[in-house]
């Protein structure tokens, strides 16, 4: 891209790889009924960097989010977080590691119990720190990097939130654990456009003020572009391009990337009349 | 060009448990002709789902059409207290495919039983092996494969359950297919398998016409031929789909637009603000223009008087503003209030912020 661009969203490499995984793969069912969700996938993840995994549904970029998250026992390769292998842990070394990783999920309608106030919902995650003296305080701090006053929310039931206010709520109650990395699986894909924006625009926030690293998962492309660092595509389970996001969304170089952006509906049917770059997209 | 459907002066609410009424379509007009993809955008909570049930005739309890005529080739249909809609109009005439439609297959059932209970449904002494016959060569006309009709829904992907139930709801031939968000769950190519078998339809003539209702803005231009923006329950503006993407009239339309995202070098840098706020509560929908509390270009009478319609039933706009600067479309960026701080412009890279690449309209 052109030096105005790179130097308006500043380069951040150099951070240290917090994630770095060799040939995941899960495989599911057994004897001749296996299906490989995942295939021996390499990547890292990059401290700070908002990565970004694409493809269609049933590619595997959901598997791949709960192997990172320990939801799912990992069927062959190592996974390390800090240095540290992670790829199978249990019991109470799990439940510290999901005090560093923490997840918002896709759909913010089924994720809260409706009987509960956002209040009960946010105290019942303090238990994942035992010691919660600071809860009060973690609370508020977590739902003012997401745009909330705490008083405005917490005696609120979940039908009384628009859907794109209960994913901010999932989103302060990740944060309320201070984590170091937050996984965001399709947690936009149920919101309309304008909310969906203000939440990317959350995700944006907590990687530029907080440092935080964030694995997003989508298969809008629109979305990837918007905050990705880097991108990684993910096609019937096997990694079929990664790379920084300008490389992979605007020179992709797989058949398989060039298709996910072709059939992305275009809101104009004229070339973008942007200066830079536009003729790689007309030509995809 | 025939008119399909025309639809007058739709009002509807819904009744609270304490009596008070939630009037989600307020004095709504539309009207489709043959051949044609109506659009509905707007955001969630603005009537758009209840549009499309009231002109699928799909009412229930809590909610009530108050007034209203619905005209389908001629035929008229008054609505009010006493309206008796003739249910032989449900499938055959008019038919929704409604909003999540693609999980509602029965999980044990396989799609070839579920098409014999909707033909059924209609005719009491239809045949069962007439049925599927009629299904299979609906099938093989769309390029779907025929196993689908023997498997279970837990057999078929999203996309491809999806592309049946929309075959199944057009199975009687109605002249009128109303789909609500039928694409928001997909990924971009089934999105846009799901696009090229609706426009199949109405080639095929399976369908007259088609009001697609969805708040993705890019998916709308790629299948509608005009689009109407619906904003707490009204009907803001309405435009070719082409136009209304190109220059927007109203500022709601216009602040839908600039909260698209879409993988073009500019989005890399700039930062997108979406639209402040949230759609009003229809309880209690607050006086003049409805949408003057969101909106940017908010003047006094705004906040006090109903926005005249400025333009024709072809391309008009409901706003104080468009009717005072006529012809001009909406600066995208004026289109909504800046709620952040105020020093730093949004467009860091320093293009227009604007979507169209002319007609910008003031100040430029």
């Amino acid at each position: 891209m052109t030096a105005a661009q790179t130097s308006t969203r500043p380069q951040r490499s150099g951070g240290k790889e917090l994630f770095v995984a060799q040939q995941l793969t899960k495989t599911f069912g057994r004897g001749r009924r296996t299906v490989d969700a995942v295939k021996a996938v390499d990547f890292t993840v990059v401290e700070g960097d908002i990565t970004t995994i694409v493809g269609e549904s049933g590619s595997g970029k959901s598997t791949l989010a709960r192997m990172v998250l320990g939801l799912l026992p990992i069927t062959s390769g190592t996974l390390t977080f800090e240095g540290r292998d992670v790829t199978h842990l249990r019991g109470a070394a799990r439940r510290a590691y999901w005090r560093d990783v923490q997840a918002v999920f896709q759909d913010p309608f089924a994720a809260f119990n409706q009987f509960f106030t956002v209040r009960r919902l946010l105290e019942r995650s303090l238990r994942l720190l035992g010691d919660a003296r600071d809860g009060r305080q973690r609370m508020e701090e977590a739902l003012a990097h997401v745009g909330f006053a705490a008083a405005d929310v917490l005696d609120r039931y979940p039908h009384e939130l628009s859907g794109g206010q209960r994913q901010r709520v999932m989103i302060a109650r990740a944060l309320m654990m201070r984590p170091k990395v937050l996984v965001a699986d399709e947690a936009t894909s149920m919101l309309d456009a304008s909310l969906r924006v203000n939440v990317l625009n959350v995700l944006t926030d907590l990687r530029d003020e907080l440092d935080m690293t964030i694995l997003f998962i989508t298969h809008d492309i629109g979305q990837a572009c918007y905050i990705a660092d880097r991108v990684m595509v993910l096609e019937h389970g096997v990694l079929v391009e990664q790379g920084p996001a300008e490389d992979v969304i605007f020179r992709p170089q797989q058949e398989y990337t060039q298709r996910l952006l072709a059939d992305v509906p275009k809101l104009h049917q004229l070339p973008d009349p942007g200066p830079a770059g536009s003729a790689a997209v007309a030509s995809t | 060009m025939t008119r399909l459907l025309d639809a007058r002066n739709l009002r509807a609410a819904y009744r609270t448990q304490d009596g008070r009424l939630v009037r989600a379509v307020d004095d709504v007009s539309v009207h489709v002709d043959e051949g044609e993809v109506l659009g509905v955008a707007g955001e969630s909570g603005c009537g758009k789902s209840t549009l499309g049930a009231i002109l699928s005739l799909n009412v229930r309890s809590p909610l009530q059409v108050e007034s209203g005529t619905l005209d389908i080739e001629g035929k008229r249909q008054d609505f009010g207290a006493s309206a008796k809609i003739p249910r032989t109009w449900r499938g055959s005439v008019v038919s929704l495919l409604p909003q999540g439609a693609m999980n509602s297959i029965s999980p044990t059932m396989r799609v070839r039983d579920l098409c014999f209970d909707v033909v059924r449904a209609h005719d009491r002494r239809a045949r069962r092996s007439d049925a599927l016959d009629r299904v299979r060569d609906r099938i093989a006309d769309l390029g779907l494969p025929p196993r689908v009709l023997d498997a279970y829904p837990h057999q078929l992907s999203g996309g491809m359950k999806q592309r049946v139930v929309t075959v199944i709801s057009t199975l009687l031939n109605p002249r009128l297919l109303i789909a609500d968000e039928p694409t928001s769950a997909l990924d971009v190519s089934s999105q846009r398998a799901l696009i090229e078998m609706l426009k199949e339809m109405l080639e095929q003539k399976i369908m007259a016409g088609v009001i697609f209702v969805t708040h993705d803005l890019p998916v709308l231009r790629t299948v509608s031929d005009r689009i109407a923006v619906m904003y707490a329950g009204k009907i803001v503006e309405v435009a070719d789909a082409g136009d209304l993407v190109d220059r927007p009239r109203h500022p709601y339309s216009a602040a839908l637009l600039s909260s698209v995202l879409v993988p073009e070098p500019r989005y890399r840098t700039m930062r997108v603000k979406g639209i402040p706020g949230a759609p009003p509560n229809l309880l209690d929908p607050p006086p003049g223009c409805r949408f003057h509390p969101r909106c940017g270009l908010a003047m006094p009478q705004c906040h006090t008087d109903e926005p005249p319609t400025d333009g024709t039933e072809l391309r008009y706009s409901a706003c104080h503003w468009s009717a005072q600067h006529p012809g001009e479309s909406v600066p995208v960026e004026a289109a909504t209030r800046d709620e952040l701080d105020g020093g730093e412009p949004l467009d860091r890279a320093g293009e227009p912020v604007a979507l169209a690449g002319d007609g910008t309209g003031v100040g430029r």
